[in-house]
C-alpha cells in the first residue's frame, strides 16, 4: 500500500469516529411517497418539500437543538411497495412517526401494520376512509382536505347561483372514483340532481362525445374531476364545443401550468382551489398568507416549479410532527396526543387546521376558495 | 342528427391519433417483420422535441417539425445499432422483447428530460373549431386527417414502386433469400428503423396540439395504433388508417350510446370479434401471413 493511501485511510477513519462523537443522534422522520410510477406527480413536489424542510430546520438548529433526519421511502406508486416500506421504516430505522403515502390506496394498505406498530402516521392522500370511522384510526391522521369538502364548496357556489341540475365527468382512476362518489353522496344535502354522470380514461385524447351528452341532458353545469392532461383536454372540449354552460373542475385543477396549456380555453373556468395557489390574491390579514408566500417562494426559489396543493400537503404533516416533537419530545405516544389535541386553529397550507378526537383531518369546505380562471390568472369569487 | 355528427367527429379526431400511430408499426414490420412496441415512444418524442423546438427555443415551425422529425430519426438509428444489430441470435421474439427495453429505457430518459408534465402547442391553424350542422369538429383534425392520407400514399408508392421499398419487403419475407440477390439486409433493417421512427414523430408532432403530450403516454399510443394495425391487418398502410377510424368511432359511439365507462371495453370486444372471423385483418391476406415467420 502507498503511503498516501494510508494517510488517507487513517485520516478518514479518524474523520468517522470524530464526527459520530460530535453529532447528536438525531430524530428520525420516516415518508413513503409515489417519487416514481403513476402517482409520481403526487411524489415528486412532496419528496422536494421535506427535503427543503429537514433543510431549514437543521441550519436553524434542529428540534432544540437535535438534527432532524427524514427517512424517505418510494413506494413506486404501488401498495406492496408501500407496505414493505413502512416495514422497513418502523423496523430498520425506528421512526418516530411517518408522513405519506401519498395515494389514497396506498395509505389504506399501510394503516394495519402502523397501527399495530404503534405510531403515528399523517397520510398525503384524500379519501375520507383513510381517517374514518375514527375509532379504528387512533394513530391516523391526514393533511389533505376531505373530496366532500371540495364538492361541498362547489355545491355551494351552485346553488348560490341558482344552479341545481349538474352533469358530472369523471376520470376512470383512484382519483375520478372517489370524486365521483362524493359528488353523488352530497347532491342529497344540497338539493343537487346529476343529469348525466360520464367517464373518460387517463390518457383519452377528446371528451367531446361525453360533453354532447350532458349538454343534451339538460344540464346547467358541468363538473369535471380529474388531474392530469384530462382536465386540461375536457376544458379545450368544452370551449370548442361552445356549450354556454359553466365548467366547474376540482381542487385538482390549481395549477398554472393548466392555464398555460388550456390558452384561452381556461378563461371562465371555475374551481375550489386551496389558498396555497392563490396566497398572492389573499389579504395580507389572512392568518395563511404569511407561511404560503414563504414555502411558495423558498419552494420555487430551489426546485424553479410550483410546490402545488400537494407538496403542501406534506409541508403541513412535516410541520405537525416536528412542532409536536418540540413541545412535548420524540415520544410516538404523546406526539400522537399533541397532533390530536392541541392542533387548534393552526394555519397550514392547506387550510386552518381543528384536529380533535372526532376528526383527524381538521378541515371543511372553507379550506377551498372559489377560483375562477380570468385573463390568464386566477381571481378569487366573492 | 348533429348529435350523431358530434360523436362520429369526436370518434375521428380519437381514431385519427390511432390511425397514425399504426402507421409507424408498419415500417418495420414490412423490412423486419418486428413489432417495434417502443414506437409510442417514437411520437411521444416527436410531439415533446417539436415543443422543446418550437416553443422553448422559438424556432420557426417548419425548422422545428423538421429538426424534430430527423432527431426522431436519429433516434431511430441508434436504436437499431445500439440494440437490434448486436444479437447475435436473430430471434423475432427475442427481438420484441428488445423493443420494449428499449420502450422502458426511452420513457427514462424523457421523464428525465422533460419532467412528468403534459406539454402542448398552438395547433397549425388557429381559429374556432368548424361547425359543420351543428357539430363541431377540430381544425387539428382535419389536418391529422389530412397529413395521415399523405403519409399513405407516400408509403403506398415507397414500398411499391421503388426499388428500395420493395427490397425491403423482400427482407422481412425471406432473409436469406433477399441475401442472395444481393440486398443489404442489414442497411434495409437500419433504414426502416429510422423511417418508422421518423413517421412516428410526424404524428406525434401532429397530434400532440390535440391530446398533448407527457412522457409516459408511448405505451397507451402503441397499444391502441397497434390494434388499429392488427385490424386493419399489419403491413397494410390503408388497413391501420381504417382500423384506426373504425376503433375510435366505435369508442365514441360506445361512449354516446352506451356508456363512456364501457367505451374500451366495447372497441376491443368488436375487435376481437373481427379478428376471430378474419385473422389476419380486414385488409391482410391470410396466405401472406402464414408466409412470414410472425
Amino acid at each position: 500500500m502507498h503511503f498516501s493511501s494510508l494517510i488517507i485511510v487513517v485520516l478518514s477513519f479518524l474523520l468517522i469516529t470524530t464526527s459520530g462523537l460530535q453529532a447528536k443522534e438525531p430524530y428520525k422522520i420516516g415518508a413513503i411517497l409515489s417519487i416514481t410510477g403513476a402517482a409520481s406527480f403526487l411524489g415528486e413536489p412532496e419528496k422536494n418539500t421535506l427535503i427543503m424542510l429537514k433543510d431549514q430546520i437543521n441550519k436553524a438548529g434542529g428540534i432544540n437543538g437535535t438534527p432532524v433526519e427524514v427517512v424517505i421511502e418510494d413506494s413506486k406508486s404501488d401498495e406492496t411497495q408501500a407496505v414493505l416500506a413502512a416495514k422497513k421504516l418502523i423496523e430498520k430505522d425506528k421512526v418516530i412517526a411517518i408522513i405519506g403515502p401519498s395515494t389514497t390506496g396506498e395509505s389504506m394498505a399501510v394503516i394495519p401494520i402502523v397501527t399495530a406498530a404503534q405510531l403515528p402516521l399523517i397520510s398525503c392522500a384524500a379519501g375520507a376512509g383513510i381517517t374514518q370511522p375514527v375509532s379504528e384510526r387512533y394513530w391516523i391522521f391526514k393533511s389533505p382536505q376531505y373530496d366532500t369538502s371540495a364538492v361541498e364548496a362547489i355545491y355551494t357556489y351552485l346553488k348560490k347561483n341558482g344552479m341545481t341540475k349538474v352533469g358530472i365527468i369523471t376520470i376512470s382512476t383512484g382519483f375520478g372514483d372517489s370524486g365521483r362518489k362524493a359528488l353523488i353522496e352530497m347532491t342529497g344535502k344540497y338539493g343537487i340532481t346529476i343529469v348525466a354522470d360520464e367517464r373518460y380514461g387517463p390518457k383519452d385524447s377528446d371528451m367531446t362525445t361525453q360533453l354532447t351528452k350532458i349538454k343534451n341532458a339538460g344540464a346547467q353545469a358541468v363538473i369535471n374531476w380529474s388531474v392530469g392532461p384530462g382536465q386540461v383536454i375536457v376544458t379545450k372540449n368544452w370551449h370548442s364545443l361552445k356549450m354556454g354552460i359553466p365548467l366547474l373542475q376540482s381542487h385538482g385543477w390549481g395549477s398554472k401550468k393548466n392555464i398555460e396549456l388550456a390558452g384561452k380555453a381556461a378563461e371562465g373556468v371555475i374551481a375550489p382551489l386551496s389558498r396555497l395557489v392563490v396566497w398572492d390574491k389573499l389579504s395580507e390579514k389572512h392568518p395563511q398568507k404569511s407561511l404560503l408566500k414563504r414555502y411558495s417562494s423558498d419552494y420555487e426559489a430551489r426546485f424553479k416549479s410550483e410546490p402545488g396543493t400537494f407538496g403542501g400537503h406534506a409541508y403541513d404533516a412535516f410541520m405537525m410532527i416536528t412542532e409536536a416533537i418540540k413541545k412535548v419530545g420524540p415520544d410516538k405516544q404523546k406526539v400522537r396526543d399533541y397532533i390530536e389535541n392541541n392542533i387548534k386553529n393552526w394555519p397550514g397550507t392547506g387550510g386552518i387546521f381543528n384536529m380533535s378526537p372526532s376528526d383527524h383531518c381538521g378541515l371543511d369546505k372553507d379550506a377551498f376558495e372559489m377560483v375562477v380562471v380570468k385573463n390568464g390568472d386566477w381571481e378569487i369569487l366573492k | 342528427m348533429s348529435v350523431f355528427l358530434q360523436f362520429l367527429f369526436s370518434g375521428l379526431t380519437i381514431g385519427a391519433v390511432y390511425a397514425m400511430v399504426g402507421l409507424g408499426f408498419n415500417i418495420i414490420y414490412n423490412a423486419t417483420s418486428i413489432i417495434n412496441l417502443a414506437q409510442g415512444e417514437f411520437v411521444v418524442i416527436g410531439g415533446l422535441l417539436m415543443w422543446l423546438f418550437s416553443e422553448s427555443m422559438k424556432l420557426p415551425f417548419l425548422i422545428s417539425a423538421l429538426l424534430a422529425i430527423l432527431f426522431t430519426g436519429l433516434i431511430g438509428l441508434l436504436m437499431e445499432r445500439l440494440t437490434i444489430r448486436p444479437v447475435k441470435k436473430k430471434d423475432l421474439l427475442l427481438m420484441i422483447m428488445i423493443t420494449i427495453a428499449v420502450s422502458i429505457v426511452l420513457r427514462g430518459l424523457l421523464m428525465f428530460k422533460f419532467g412528468k408534465d403534459p406539454y402542448t402547442y398552438n395547433p397549425f391553424t388557429e381559429g374556432d373549431p368548424i361547425n359543420i350542422y351543428g357539430a363541431y369538429i377540430q381544425q387539428q383534425t382535419l389536418w391529422v386527417i389530412g397529413i395521415t392520407s399523405l403519409c399513405i400514399i407516400l408509403m403506398y408508392l415507397f414500398f411499391n414502386k421503388t426499388m428500395l421499398g420493395k427490397a425491403m419487403k423482400a427482407c422481412a419475407v425471406d432473409p436469406t433469400a433477399a441475401r442472395i440477390t444481393g440486398i443489404n439486409v442489414e442497411r434495409m433493417v437500419m433504414i426502416s428503423f429510422v423511417m418508422s421512427a421518423m413517421m412516428g414523430a410526424v404524428a406525434g408532432i401532429a397530434v400532440t396540439p390535440i391530446t398533448l403530450m407527457e412522457y409516459d403516454r408511448g405505451p397507451m399510443l402503441a397499444v391502441k395504433g397497434f390494434c388499429a394495425a392488427i385490424m386493419g391487418g399489419l403491413g397494410r398502410g390503408r388497413g391501420s388508417v381504417i382500423g384506426g377510424f373504425i376503433i375510435g368511432i366505435l369508442e365514441s359511439l360506445t361512449a354516446g350510446y352506451i356508456h363512456s365507462g364501457a367505451k374500451d371495453a366495447v372497441a376491443l370486444i368488436i375487435m376481437l370479434i373481427i379478428l376471430f372471423f378474419r385473422p389476419a385483418g380486414i385488409f391482410g391476406s391470410k396466405t401472406i401471413i402464414d408466409l412470414r415467420r410472425f
